[in-house]
């Protein structure tokens, strides 16, 4: 699979702990360049610390990270010249304003665009002029945005940007993103908003208690759960139960509904054939329901994790 | 239920709350305080052992205006309680006042700048409650502070009114100044400026003291210190000034209280105004954006000790005066060196400076700390920026703080002493005298970044080795340090100037040891994990 592809953002093994927590155990993650790769998981579960390593912030106690072709603690700041960061809570100089900001990290990184920074400014309806004080999360969240948008950075690492913003600068940040795509640059793009995951992403990784769970494309990890069937049968459908990756049967008289693995959809369609189907209502599975499968069920029963990094007051 | 029972609702919650998560804070402060009272009382008795012994010091301070114009009116210094008032009065309450200022404002401001505010405005807690727990906690601090100060010295078998009066200026020396801070943090949004100006108006509580204080006392009239002082502990005491300075804090939270009313959460009486839509030439490098960061600060510092080198040129020519003829004596005061008494006066408010203002340079290398937990520093350190370059940009502006604050004070003792004794030619051997404490600021600097850069959560010891140096520096004498340890300051090693000669060996020594802290400090910081609160 690794073939010929280059890869943007390439770890294995990745393991780091504070503490006696282990925040990261063993991760793996590939992101191919020019993608835009999704970075899912629950609260705690290891992407910030990720993130931040591969930032050259947080020193890996063992396993191989390569970012860009370099390695991202020794050769930091030449990285971090091709790439842009966005936080998930972008905390900012409370006397400077949000123009200030932008510009600021434009000159640091070298490449400040005026045109497109004054053109995103509009986009996202950000005004300049306020101390960033005085900006609300969302805005807050935006200076970030525009400063990281308004880059030329090859590689665009995302931390959850889009808490904060309300659905038409949601909209405003997935056209965004499809342009620095259409750009062939990569993005690694951590979220919760499985919607906004669901529309931009190529692939996507799942981790959970710091390690990656699952990744694939959107297709094929639908094959990994569930779609859900309601029908309305001639004959009454209690022989479904017999079948092989079928769950939570529900009969009521004629009508049927449950839940088939996605590798036996084909069996329990057939067997609905033959019982005579009148009508027929298939979902397929949603993020939300990957997302739950993966998460809900184990989680209740893991310890609860801690991320290790960011909390607490100073 | 009224109305005015619902804005406070939720008071005793919050203020358990308080003492519950500043608990090491408020003992340290408190227990401090108290300790350098009795210390300075035990220190004093074994310093003059005779009646003979006090009738000595207390007829030579009489005519040291210097000692006059750090500590207070010379009242009844031929016993131990006028001696201990004496010594450690003004030094105590403007710690008291410290204390206070800094807890209000950071359980004021600091907590609505942090939005902790708002959230606990969201819970069933009335608009009142958190300002009165707020005034409560520092006024138990300061109830705490007073008594077992008076207790203490009643210990040591000094007299119950003197003790008692001394112990009740301490309280309203305090909660005068967290009334100050209480204003201030209803006019603006910054908590860093309530505590520029709060403690502006202390350092003028102070300065007006001390030009009053050489004088015949009117203007010690003008500062709530001079009040507390005219009460004359030990020295028969007058109960009614305390009444000023009660009159006064009463005045001043009912005012706050004004303030706060028409004020929404969040929000300064004065508006935040719209500010530049691009950023200036010079911010676009860690050294600019360091600059731009502290800039309000240096100037704040800088016209701190601007005044205070005025007051103390300007009471320079005084000193002499006020020994008049009596030459032996003179010679007593000035010590074995054999420099002459205005000189020591200037090397004693030199070292003084020097300790203010490295209270500048550890805020100011501390501020790498701040940018870390408060996630500013990743911002940064996610563009092409080196820890190193980040590192040294909030470090260049503590070390050229340092000279820049010292180059001020001597510039304006130096020439308020010319103009004010009619002799200009004396002015440039002041002018340069007090840059000889740079490298000791410097020594603090970096050890600042060296707690910072490899054991970050002890960053804020700094401030607890700079107390010690006060401490050493002020009262090393009277509370009997040893000499070594008195000496473990860098200012205590650095040669007074102009009382002294210079002698380089000391200060080239101290650099060296400023230059490995620091280095030692850059390299934990270049080599640990950042963000780690």
């Amino acid at each position: 699979m690794m073939g010929g592809v280059p890869q943007a953002i390439s770890i294995s093994g990745l393991v780091k702990t504070f503490g006696s927590t282990r925040a990261l155990d063993g991760l793996d993650l590939s992101v191919e360049v020019g993608e835009v790769h999704g970075f899912l998981g629950p609260n705690g579960s290891g992407k910030t610390t990720t993130i931040r390593v591969l930032l050259g912030l947080l020193r890996a106690d063992a396993g191989e990270v390569s970012l860009l072709g370099g390695d991202p603690w020794r050769d930091a700041v030449a990285l971090h010249r091709r790439l842009a960061y966005v936080p998930g809570e972008v905390s900012l100089w409370p006397n400077l304003t949000g123009g200030e900001v932008i510009d600021l990290f434009g000159r640091l990184r070298g490449d400040l665009n005026r045109r497109r920074r004054d053109d995103l400014l509009e986009r996202f309806q950000l005004d300049p002029t306020k101390k960033t004080r005085s900006y609300s999360k969302g805005n807050r969240q935006k200076v970030g945005l525009v400063a990281a948008l308004a880059s030329d950075a090859e590689l665009l690492l995302l931390d959850e940007p889009t808490s904060g913003l309300d659905p038409l600068m949601e909209a405003v940040f997935q056209d965004c993103i499809r342009e620095v795509k259409a750009e062939g640059r990569t993005v690694l793009l951590s979220s919760h908003i499985l919607a906004e995951v669901e529309a931009l992403c190529d692939r996507l990784s799942i981790i959970r208690l710091g390690r990656v769970a699952e990744r694939g494309t959107l297709d094929e990890l639908r094959h990994l759960t569930r779609t859900s069937i309601t029908a309305e049968t001639e004959f009454p459908a209690g022989s479904l139960a017999d079948l092989a990756g079928v769950h939570g049967l529900e009969i009521d008289g004629k009508h049927v509904r449950f839940e088939v693995d996605t590798d036996h959809l084909d069996v329990a369609v057939r067997r609905l054939g033959e019982l005579g189907v009148r009508s027929l209502v298939s979902h397929p599975p949603t993020l939300e329901e990957l997302f739950l499968r993966h998460y809900g069920d184990e989680l209740a029963k893991e310890p609860e994790r801690v991320d290790g990094n960011r909390n607490a007051t100073p | 239920m009224t109305a005015a029972k619902t804005a406070l609702t939720g008071t005793v919650e919050l203020t358990r709350f308080i003492l519950r998560r500043d608990r090491i804070r408020i003992l340290v402060w408190i227990v401090a305080i108290v300790a350098l009272a009795a210390l300075t009382a035990t220190g004093i008795k074994g310093l003059f052992p005779t009646q003979a012994a006090l009738d000595q010091t207390a007829a030579a301070t009489q005519h040291n205006a210097a000692a006059i114009a750090f500590n207070g009116p010379a009242q009844a210094l031929n016993t131990v309680g006028g001696q201990v008032a004496f010594q450690f009065g003004a030094l105590g309450m403007v710690l008291v006042a410290l204390m206070s200022l800094f807890m209000v404002g950071r359980l004021t401001r600091g907590e609505e700048e942090a939005g902790r505010l708002e959230l606990m405005r969201s819970l069933p807690v009335g608009s009142l409650a958190p300002t009165l727990a707020a005034s409560l906690t520092v006024a138990a601090m300061n109830i705490a502070v007073g008594v077992l100060t008076t207790v203490a010295l009643l210990a040591q078998g000094l007299p119950a009114a003197g003790s008692l009066v001394f112990g009740v200026s301490f309280i309203l020396i305090g909660l005068f100044f967290g009334g100050v801070a209480m204003i201030a943090a209803q006019v603006t949004e910054n908590t860093r400026v309530v505590y520029g100006a709060a403690g502006a108006v202390l350092g003028a509580a102070f300065v007006l003291r001390a030009v009053g204080d050489i004088g015949d006392g009117t203007v010690s009239w003008f500062s709530p210190i001079g009040w507390a002082q005219k009460t004359r502990p030990f020295a028969g005491e007058r109960w009614w000034p305390l009444l000023l300075l009660l009159t006064a804090t009463v005045l001043l939270l009912a005012a706050a209280s004004v303030l706060a009313a028409r004020r929404d959460l969040g929000a300064g009486l004065v508006a935040a105004r719209p500010g530049r839509p691009t950023a200036s030439r010079s911010l676009g490098h860690p050294l600019g954006l360091a600059i731009r960061l502290q800039r309000g600060a240096l100037l704040g510092w800088s016209v701190g000790v601007l005044v205070i080198g005025i007051a103390y040129g300007w009471i320079g020519p005084t000193v002499d005066a006020f020994i008049g003829q009596n030459k032996a004596l003179a010679e007593i005061l000035a010590g074995a060196g054999g420099a002459n008494l205005t000189d020591s006066y200037f090397a004693a408010s030199f070292r003084l400076v020097a300790l203010l203002a490295t209270g500048f340079a550890i805020q100011s290398a501390l501020r790498l700390r701040s940018e870390e937990t408060s996630m500013r520093a990743e911002s940064v350190l996610a563009t092409p920026v080196s820890r190193w370059r980040w590192g040294a940009s909030h470090l260049t502006v503590a070390f050229a703080g340092s000279v820049i604050l010292l180059g001020v004070a001597g510039l304006a003792t130096g020439l308020t002493y010319g103009v004010a004794g009619g002799d200009l030619n004396s002015a440039p051997r002041l002018v340069g005298a007090p840059l000889v404490y740079v490298p000791a600021m410097w020594l603090m600097v970096g050890l600042t970044i060296a707690l910072v850069g490899l054991v970050p959560r002890w960053a804020g010891a700094s401030w607890a080795i700079l107390a010690a140096c006060v401490v050493a520096g002020l009262l090393g004498a009277v509370l009997h340090l040893p000499n070594w340890l008195q000496n473990l300051s860098p200012f205590e090693r650095v040669p007074q100037l102009p009382a002294q000669s210079l002698t380089l060996l000391p200060l080239v020594v101290i650099s060296a040891v400023a230059a490995g802290f620091t280095l030692a400090g850059l390299f934990g910081l270049r080599r640990r994990d950042i963000g780690q609160i």
